[in-house]
């Protein structure tokens, strides 16, 4: 039998500080704010009367996929004030998720719950201050009780609603975020050390040895997937995000007003 | 892991004070967590997707509409699994 230490789950998700109070981590969120807000920077202060090129060809690519695949699909043309918001999200997870499939980095800040947390307490504000803005004192009670629901049933669809809204949101953005980054940095870590204790091997010698091709294939297609994850779960935030501003936007009633007038 | 070291342990001791036992109990458990945890989803995920793939084909101009619906879905269907997931790490490590 192949003896393999798996190490601790601190080992692998806490770093020593660089400096007092910084470590990895912030080292990656800082770096992403900055790439992010840079890249951004840089494209608006080319000139755009021209052809776009370089630089702001990109920055006009990702703007135009969250206004097309985000923001019109969910909150529709009056949302498009929303972009810069859901843009800033975008950008700023996806670059706190790929760092955990780039050489030397090799660990998504996302997979810390620091981050998500605060994120979805930030999209969790700015959902309800939405609703508060656009709907007044009526948003409560319209997010409490769908139209239509008998008097009967009040106190318990009122309950089930504040529950999912108020409670379940938040945390359900946080964990899908934390918990998907978190898998697959534990899977890329197990293979990794799989296929080098295989390779490393002294006993069973020629057949572990070779044998240990196998995880590494499975890490290199790991990789590989997490470069997918990383952006789905970056796309999904923002969309979920818009879907929940959306929500508070409408409202329930006026929703049900729409589809009579069509 | 100390789940692996504790399940070893498990397997060859005759005697373990309670602490041990409730040690081994968490180590064999910690599996099963995760894995009744994804048989619903993955059934979940799996229809959903096999519909979304079917309504493009029908579609293909909705096409757009669809994805992202599916994604939403997934991501709410998903969200069962990662707190198994959770659980796991919870009580598994």
């Amino acid at each position: 039998m192949l003896a393999l230490d798996f190490p601790k789950i601190n080992e692998i998700l806490r770093w020593q500080d660089i400096f007092p109070s910084f470590n990895k981590i912030a080292l990656i969120a800082v770096l992403a704010a900055v790439i992010g807000s840079g890249i951004f920077l840089l494209a608006g202060s080319k000139d755009s009367s021209v052809a776009p090129t370089g630089i702001r060809n990109l920055a006009e690519i990702i703007v135009e996929f969250i206004e097309e695949s985000v923001v019109m699909q969910t909150m529709g043309k009056k949302g498009l004030k929303w972009t810069p918001f859901l843009l800033s999200l975008f950008v700023f997870i996806y670059l706190c998720n790929v760092p955990g499939i780039i050489p030397l980095f090799q660990m998504p800040a996302t997979a810390r719950i620091a981050i998500p947390l605060f994120l979805s307490l930030l999209v969790w504000i700015v959902f309800i201050g939405t609703g508060l803005k656009h709907q007044k004192g009526a948003y409560f009670g319209h997010l409490l009780w769908p139209p239509g629901v008998p008097i009967a049933l009040k106190p318990l669809v009122g309950l089930i609603e504040f529950f999912s809204t108020i409670i379940v949101r938040p945390l359900s953005l946080t964990v899908r975020l934390f918990a998907n980054m978190l898998a697959g940095h534990i899977l890329l870590v197990t293979f990794a050390l799989l296929s080098e204790a295989m390779f490393q091997a002294k006993t069973h010698q020629p057949f572990l040895n070779i044998g240990g091709i196998l995880p590494f294939f499975m890490l290199v297609f790991l990789t590989g997937f997490e470069v997918l994850v990383g952006f789905l779960q970056a796309y999904i935030f923002a969309i979920l995000t818009a879907v929940y501003i959306g929500t508070s936007i409408e409202g329930h009633g006026d929703e049900a007003n729409e589809a009579h007038a069509h | 892991m100390e789940a692996m070291s504790h399940l070893v342990k498990a397997a060859g001791a005759t005697t373990s004070t309670p602490t041990e036992l409730k040690a081994q109990a968490a180590a064999s458990s910690a599996g099963f967590a995760y894995g009744l945890a994804a048989i619903g989803p993955g059934i979940g995920i799996g229809y959903l997707v096999g519909k979304s793939v079917e309504a493009m084909a029908r579609q293909p101009e909705a096409a757009g509409m669809v994805r992202t619906t599916m994604f939403l879905g997934i991501a709410f269907t998903e969200a069962l699994a990662l707190i198994g997931f959770v659980v796991f790490i919870l009580i598994g490590l």
